[in-house]
């Protein structure tokens, strides 16, 4: 079997480590529009931190791609795919042709045309090692930083940016940070800290136009900056299925083995959409864990073995200048409420299961929250009011805890 | 495999297996150096309420969600056992977000998490906390 696989990020990956688990001697040819060794993208901002360094944030050692005897094509970029001949046509001409083909292209910073944006020297976006890298040799201490967007990769960044001295504001129509992950009541806690770490924050505000240096926000305001971020969300890169007349919607369409539409392609990880189990609705979930899990079944699948990926969940894990929080799921249905000290939680739970939650600051086994609403445990059969308290096994009923910890198969 | 089981019959709570644990996994050659006077953050851990009493750590599973899901590439399986690099480690607590068993924790640095990696490469060289345990209640075996 002859594998080639686009992309070199975590499905990729998980694609490379799916196959060798079923087969030891097929061709793999990886092919990336990066020139880097697989790198694992939520570093760069530990990058900038100094948390992180080029050579550890290493998504795999190495001689990854020798002791999986893949070839690789660092540094191209895959222009075509032709499903019929089954071939992908690459940057200056080669075509190499495949028996199963992954398309794990990732997604794309979104730069949304703003007046006056082609003016603006120094504006990066932060999705890549490129990225970053381009920013820390622009910027350094005192350096005045605007980041547009308030989401995960924007405070992210500022947290980086922040730790190499910038003077740091962040601007977001929306009215509270994180809006896709977190209640306006949670992402209080969280501006409370990035304000106490001198990080300026200008929310419910558009960007009406730039100068060379300066944004002109919807509220009135005027910040200068040294450098300019635009985080406001990111878009899947899906034209090369599109474009060989694959079906997509806003992300390729995958069924549970990731296969697209088209005929031995399969397609795993940003550039794709699929159902989220807590909610039944289809989307797009960008998000390292499910990209490695679907790159694995893909993988699995494309070397002759059985695999679906078919518990999807949204779910985060993320540490903003030192406070912790964790969210999964949906926040429908009824809400049980904790508000401690310096932190937050809410669990939500409708029709016997729990559907979704929150946690800020203490995140302690939260896992077990999260099992419960992948593996869709009904919660009739668990003590509900001890998960309510705290995450814990002794919840399940004696015969479950004895299959978790006692091995029995029972 | 040889892995870890737990008996909740047997456990008394006596909550030894954690200090053997955090004394295996200490770095230091004394048992009272290493613990006096320190607040222990042992990777196993025994969950008690009303009578009953059992210990958590590692299952070292065969679907190891914690990590497919590492961000960072820290967290590797060797030998059917699952390891973390602290060095390449962030902290980010994603493996945190996915393990059923709750059975990840924040080392004491916060800047890194830790886990059950059956003492195989600190002084014990075989469980800790296996051993310590004084009434058979966590045991040490290979099961098919």
């Amino acid at each position: 079997m002859n594998h080639i696989i686009i992309g070199n990020s975590a499905a990729a990956i998980g694609c490379v480590e799916g196959i060798r688990s079923i087969e030891r001697d097929s061709d793999i040819t990886i092919i990336s529009n990066e020139n880097f060794h697989t790198y694992s993208r939520p570093l760069i901002s530990y990058l900038l931190e100094g948390k992180t360094d080029e050579k550890r944030m290493l998504f795999r050692g190495e001689n990854f791609y020798a002791e999986n005897n893949v070839k690789t094509y660092i540094g191209r970029s895959a222009l075509a795919i032709d499903h019929v001949a089954k071939t992908v046509t690459l940057d200056g001409g080669d075509k190499l042709s495949y028996d199963r083909l992954l398309v794990a292209t990732g997604s794309s910073a979104f730069v949304p045309p703003i007046d006056g944006l082609s003016n603006v020297k120094h504006k990066f976006t932060f999705i890549t090692l490129s990225d970053a890298l381009a920013l820390a040799k622009t910027v350094g201490a005192g350096s005045r930083a605007l980041i547009i967007g308030g989401g995960l990769i924007g405070l992210k960044c500022a947290e980086g940016l922040h730790a190499m001295g910038c003077d740091i504001t962040i601007a977001d129509m929306a009215k509270n940070v994180l809006p896709s992950v977190l209640t306006p009541e949670a992402a209080a806690l969280v501006e409370k800290r990035v304000l106490q770490n001198g990080v300026k924050l200008i929310l419910s505000n558009t960007v009406t136009r730039f100068d060379s240096n300066a944004a002109y926000l919807s509220g009135g305001d005027r910040v200068e900056f040294d450098a300019l971020v635009v985080a406001v969300g990111v878009r899947p890169n899906i034209s090369l299925i599109l474009d060989a007349g694959g079906a997509t919607g806003r992300g390729i369409i995958i069924n549970e083995k990731c296969e697209t539409s088209l005929l031995d392609v399969y397609a795993a990880g940003d550039c794709t959409e699929s159902v989220d189990i807590s909610s039944g609705a289809t989307k797009i979930m960008a998000l390292l864990p499910n990209a490695y899990m679907q790159g694995e079944c893909a993988g699995i699948n494309m070397a002759g073995g059985e695999k679906t990926f078919d518990n999807a969940i949204p779910m985060n894990s993320m540490g903003v200048f030192g406070l912790h929080m964790m969210t999964a799921g949906v926040y429908e249905g009824d809400a049980f409420a904790l508000n401690a000290k310096n932190g937050y939680k809410r669990l939500f739970y409708k029709d016997n299961l729990l559907k979704g939650y929150i946690m800020i600051g203490d995140v302690a086994r939260a896992g077990i929250y999260t099992s419960l609403i992948r593996e869709r445990t009904p919660l009739d059969t668990i003590d509900f009011d001890l998960v309510k308290d705290k995450p814990q096994l002794m919840a399940f009923s004696r015969m479950e805890r004895q299959k978790k910890l006692g091995g029995t198969t029972a | 495999m040889k892995r870890i089981y737990v008996n909740e019959k047997w456990c008394l709570a006596c909550h030894l297996c954690e200090y053997y644990c955090a004394y295996a996994n200490s770095g230091q050659k004394d048992m009272v150096k290493a613990l006096q006077g320190v607040r222990i953050n042992p990777r196993i851990q025994i969950e008690e309420d009303g009578g009953v009493s059992f210990a958590v750590s590692c299952r070292h599973c065969d679907e190891p969600l914690c990590l497919k899901g590492c961000i960072t590439g820290a967290l590797s399986l060797d030998d059917g056992v699952i390891k973390v690099d602290e060095k390449k480690c962030v902290g980010c607590y994603t493996c945190i977000l996915s393990c059923p068993y709750g059975a990840i924790m924040p080392s004491a640095s916060g800047s890194a998490v830790q886990k059950c990696e059956l003492c195989l490469e600190n002084s014990a060289g075989e469980p800790a906390c296996v051993k310590g345990c004084p009434n058979r209640a966590i045991v040490y075996e290979e099961r098919v």
